[in-house]
């Protein structure tokens, strides 16, 4: 399997006792209490963020983000692993650096849970008592509000936006079947529920658009490559929940992969267009049985699942040949989930997210004897996505050996300081790393340094598959200085 | 190791060979000792679920975000 994904997680928070400070400088004092910065010196480089530009073609009306570079620091916190860890609004947000596969992704993405973590015990160790923080990697307030997990899928420029965003539709709508990380209750007033299967659903109102934050779409359309624009499209999908389990973050992006690399093999399903996918999405989030059956454009209805099949199909016939070991192994569990999720959903409460906390929720409401409604239920929503180890639910299930793993603690611990070895988020948490007071500036696709004569010397990152390790590596053990790993660069 | 081990497999048994249950004296031992963990897991969320869940989560309001 070869592609490159990362994932921006922006995080629920929420601060006890003190005074009324506002989200955004709670956001701000929370990055600003990570203790594992090597230096809180270098700028994110605004230069080339553009999300105004359209896919379709255009570019949107807007102001563009330019803080200055004190804001800028107390932003930004750039790491060694090569992600980032940032206000965005009034939430605190951790992008994973560019990863090789998706078990790379679930490490990263766990590494930042971690960074997280860290970051709001210290926060409330400086707090002394006086406020309390919490953080949450779920989607939702139970009270209209909802903040994105957003997953970012490289892909080849040759295929047309329009055949691209036709051909996902249908997939990103089913999906959550296997992907939704479960909520109580309902945060649309019209359709009520008790439990259902996504957090995001419900927030999903037109087909497509380039808005992430209100009237969202299920494609978005911003073309914002962070690379050769020529070469590559970064694929910004913004209807994934938020999950925990290791396996169910592993299965959501792995088929996406697989789906996305067989479109770019010109491998495509055929007749699953949906009549009204918007509708759709709601619906599916509330089936629990999994068994209903949603209208398609050509006439008939199938079930989330006989959609998702059709994918998995055509997936398996493009790759039935000279496979690697990944997509195997996402094929084959794709195929398993499915069955079983067709067979009884309960026997996926050990892999599926909502699953798992549905399966704990109906243990909690025999015993207590309460309903679906009852306020603590609606904590143990919150709470099972709670960061800290010691009050997470999902970490109680975890420790409890109540869910299956795919990551141990220390490759985790690894990834918090270091970065991918596969793409060019080797060579700028390298940079990073090895040279802290000497980066002025990092983005996506590039890495300024302070040159030894005053002046700023840029590195451009143009293509996120350079910069790995096996291609800088050398050089970064020959170079002791920024100039020298300039000039050897440079050869 | 071995109780969680256990567990692992006494779900998916439990599951496909229910007219075992009533018969074998071992499947239904495991079945006691899977309620014995359930029980153990909602003993700790109730220690560590938020106090006041009502207040908690009438004040938890986000601005929403991306």
């Amino acid at each position: 399997m070869s592609g490159i994904i990362g994932s921006e997680t922006e995080f629920g928070l929420s601060v006890r006792g003190e005074g009324r400070a506002d989200a955004v400088s709670n956001s701000v004092f929370l990055v600003n209490s990570y203790p594992c910065l090597l230096s809180s010196a270098p700028l994110w480089d605004y230069e080339n963020e553009n999300p105004l530009l359209d896919a379709r073609g255009f570019e949107a009306d807007g102001e563009r983000e330019r803080p200055g570079s004190d804001y800028n620091r107390l932003l930004n916190k750039l790491l060694t692993n090569g992600g980032r860890f940032y206000v965005d609004g009034a939430h605190p947000e951790y992008s994973t650096p560019e990863c090789s596969d998706p078990r790379e992704l679930v490490l990263y993405e766990k590494a930042g849970e971690r960074i997280l973590e860290m970051a709001v015990e210290s926060a409330n160790r400086r707090k002394q008592g006086e406020a309390r923080f919490s953080i949450y990697k779920n989607n939702t307030d139970h009270k209209g509000n909802s903040y994105g997990y957003h997953e970012n899928y490289l892909v080849d420029r040759s295929i047309p936006f329009e055949q691209l965003a036709a051909q996902l539709i249908p997939f990103l709508v089913t999906r959550q079947i296997y992907a939704g990380s479960g909520k109580v209750g309902s945060d649309t007033k019209s359709d009520s529920a008790h439990y259902q299967i996504s957090q995001r659903s419900d927030f999903f109102e037109v087909l497509i658009d380039l808005n992430t934050m209100s009237k969202r779409p299920i494609i978005n359309t911003r073309d914002e490559p962070h690379a050769d624009g020529m070469k590559y499209r970064r694929m910004h999908v913004i209807v994934g929940d938020a999950n925990m389990s290791e396996v169910t973050t592993y299965l959501k992006v792995g088929a996406l992969m697989l789906v996305l690399s067989m479109f770019e093999k010109g491998c495509f399903v055929k007749g699953v267009e949906m009549e009204d996918p918007v509708r759709s999405m709601k619906g599916i989030s509330r089936d629990l049985t999994l068994k209903e059956k949603y209208r398609l454009q050509r006439g008939g209805a199938w079930s989330a699942i006989e959609i998702q099949r059709c994918y998995l199909e055509a997936a398996e016939q493009c790759f039935s040949e000279g496979a690697d070991a990944t997509t195997k192994d996402i094929l084959r569990r794709w195929r398993r989930v499915l069955d079983q999720l067709e067979e009884g959903p309960e026997q996926l409460s050990r892999e599926i997210d909502w699953i798992i906390k549905k399966d704990l929720i109906e243990s909690y409401i025999e015993r207590k004897g309460c309903g679906w409604h009852d306020p603590r239920v609606f904590m143990m929503d919150l709470q099972y996505h709670d960061v800290q180890q010691d009050k997470g639910l999902y970490a109680a299930l975890e420790r409890g050996n109540h869910v299956e793993k795919l990551i141990s603690a220390e490759e985790t611990e690894h990834a918090q300081e270091f970065p991918p070895e596969g793409t060019r988020a080797y060579f700028r948490g390298t940079c990073l790393k090895k040279f802290p007071k000497d980066v002025y500036a990092a983005s996506w696709a590039t890495v300024l340094f302070h040159g030894s004569n005053g002046v700023i010397k840029k590195v451009p990152l143009m293509d996120p598959k350079r910069g790995s390790k096996e291609l800088v590596g050398p050089i970064f053990e020959q170079a002791k200085t920024v100039d020298e790993l300039i000039s050897l660069l440079a050869r | 190791m071995a109780k969680q081990d256990q567990k692992r497999t006494t779900k998916k048994e439990a599951e496909k060979k229910d007219d075992d249950v009533a018969a074998n004296p071992e499947v239904v031992e495991k079945g006691k000792k899977l309620k014995e963990e359930m029980d153990d897991l909602l003993d700790e969320i109730d220690d560590v679920l938020e106090e006041n869940a009502e207040e908690f989560v009438k004040n938890y309001v986000q601005k929403g975000g991306e």
